[in-house]
């Protein structure tokens, strides 16, 4: 594989997906209107429900609005994350799959490229999102917005290694809005973005805590989380970055044509 | 069975097997395609042509046998054979949103074409195929047999020596059928080797050799002629009819 070539391949797939994010404006509006609502909607309800006591990274006693923005940016990143793998059923039901995958390129290097593609995507929207908090009022440090982007990148190509490793198996494109319940929710309500994990250990919710441990979507925040104050969790980094090669691998296993689990039942022809 | 390509084969398969599950969709399918030489592989729905071309496109590996583009091994080395290959789909592939230039120019970038050399040989491939004008509407603007001679050109961009058309004209209306036909009979003077699958007999009959695919197995292999002898029939259709014992086949196109 010549770099040149491969650079060249990237743009292809990264124009693509962009122009086709321009195309789609509702997305880019629901992608904002959806973390508006929590922060501006339910933080405002919550705030003095939720106590949040002093806990690191943060320093001092900080409005619910600001715990709940990691979580947030999350959120934007697990959505577009699936939705990329929404794309990816819906290309190959469409057959420009196909078009893809006979590049003479490495498999896997074509579907990395599509993981960028989305990432860059899911980065540009989050911070959008944090443009929108500023906006709202919530206070969080400027110095954050550079802090974060490493973490961010990582988390968005994390989740959207889970998009690609989903569309793996999701068959057919109606079979899309029932695994996304039993993801996006789950994955978003079990996981730090709302309250800190302590408050469930506290509560006595044993295996809802435990779940939360084991979820994915608890490290990407927790890495946001820290980054946003200029500080680095290892181990929620380790974990996200973990995932990432292990989404990944065994998406770019699934595509592979040896193993054929892309195996569709063999249309006749 | 006729005339078997063994020099300068362009595209090899041999005993390609292929399983979904319990179902054979393949058994054993051995085929070459030579320089410049048209083969249309003709069989009906559910004969295992889709089967065939997948493996073809390297989106799937044969279970037993091996596929060879220009003597190069699809499964070691797919990206040296997938180079060699052009592919229309029997499904249409184009973004209808982008403009032809752009569909065009997004297949040269997967291919490493860029900067001039890429821009000439999109004109050159949309003038060849008399789209030139069309070349910054968007795709959605075209008739149904202008996107899909967008697709040849795009299926061409790369310079192929094998083209892949996976039953390219279903949908298009008899003009175009023949017009698509007739440009594709013309590449072989550029040495491009053809597999046209279909289930149109009348798409075989100018075929350099026919290649008569029946439940996962060739029947009959050779010139249209020569088929049309080997069956003691009047026509090529008929010929077709009686080996894959009709009930399924479609004479005529009825598309």
């Amino acid at each position: 594989m010549r770099l040149s070539h491969a650079l060249l391949a990237l743009q292809a797939v990264t124009s693509r997906e962009v122009a086709k994010f321009v195309r789609q404006g509702g997305r880019f509006a629901s992608a904002l209107v959806r973390p508006m609502l929590w922060l501006v909607v339910f933080a405002a309800g919550f705030q003095n429900v939720f106590g949040i006591s002093i806990i690191p990274p943060y320093e001092t006693y900080i409005p619910y609005q600001v715990y709940i923005v990691p979580g947030l940016l999350g959120m934007v990143l697990l959505f577009n994350g699936m939705q990329s793998s929404l794309a990816m059923v819906y290309d190959r039901e469409m057959g420009v799959m196909r078009l893809l995958l006979t590049a003479p390129l490495p498999r896997w290097y074509l579907l990395f490229a599509k993981l960028l593609a989305g990432t860059l995507l899911s980065v540009l929207q989050a911070y959008a999102f944090l443009g929108i908090a500023a906006l709202f009022g919530v206070e969080l440090p400027w110095s954050g917005w550079l802090y974060a982007l490493p973490a961010l990148v990582l988390a968005g190509m994390m989740l959207g290694a889970l998009g690609l490793l989903m569309s793996v198996h999701i068959r057919q494109l109606e079979n899309f809005a029932g695994t996304m319940n039993f993801v996006i929710f789950p994955m978003f309500f079990i996981s730090p973005a709302l309250y800190p994990l302590w408050k469930l250990e506290e509560s006595g919710a044993a295996v809802v805590h435990f779940l939360a441990q084991v979820n994915p979507f608890t490290y990407a925040v927790e890495a946001i989380r820290f980054a946003l104050y200029g500080q680095i969790s290892f181990e929620a980094l380790g974990v996200v970055v973990g995932c990432l090669v292990a989404f990944f691998l065994l998406a770019a296993w699934g595509y592979d044509p040896q193993r054929g689990m892309l195996k569709r039942t063999g249309k006749p022809g | 069975m006729g005339a078997e390509t063994t020099v300068a084969a362009v595209l090899r398969v041999e005993a390609a097997e292929k399983s979904y599950g319990p179902r054979k969709a393949l058994k054993g399918v051995s085929l070459a395609v030579g320089r410049g030489e048209f083969v249309a592989l003709l069989g009906p729905n559910g004969a295992g042509k889709s089967t065939l071309f997948q493996l073809l496109t390297g989106l799937f590996n044969a279970d037993r046998g091996r596929v060879e583009v220009c003597g190069c091994d699809i499964r070691r080395d797919a990206i040296t054979a997938l180079a060699g290959i052009g592919v229309v789909f029997q499904q249409a592939t184009l973004d209808l949103d982008l403009s032809v230039e752009a569909n065009l120019r997004f297949h040269a970038r997967l291919h490493g074409m860029a900067g001039r050399d890429a821009t000439a040989r999109i004109a050159e491939a949309l003038a060849q195929l008399g789209l030139a004008e069309r070349a910054g509407d968007k795709v959605r603007e075209l008739s149904g047999g202008n996107r899909r001679k967008v697709e040849l050109a795009r299926a061409l961009l790369h310079r192929p020596r094998v083209l892949l058309m996976d039953e390219a004209t279903v949908g298009l209306d008899p003009a175009s059928r023949r017009q698509l036909l007739d440009q594709v009979l013309a590449l072989r003077e550029d040495g491009v080797g053809v597999l046209w699958a279909t289930h149109l007999v009348d798409e075989a009959e100018a075929a350099d050799r026919v290649i008569v695919l029946h439940q996962g197995k060739i029947l009959a292999e050779g010139t249209p002629a020569a088929l049309v002898a080997q069956a003691g029939t009047g026509t090529l259709a008929e010929a077709f009819l009686a080996m894959t014992g009709g009930a399924e086949a479609v004479v005529r196109g009825s598309d």
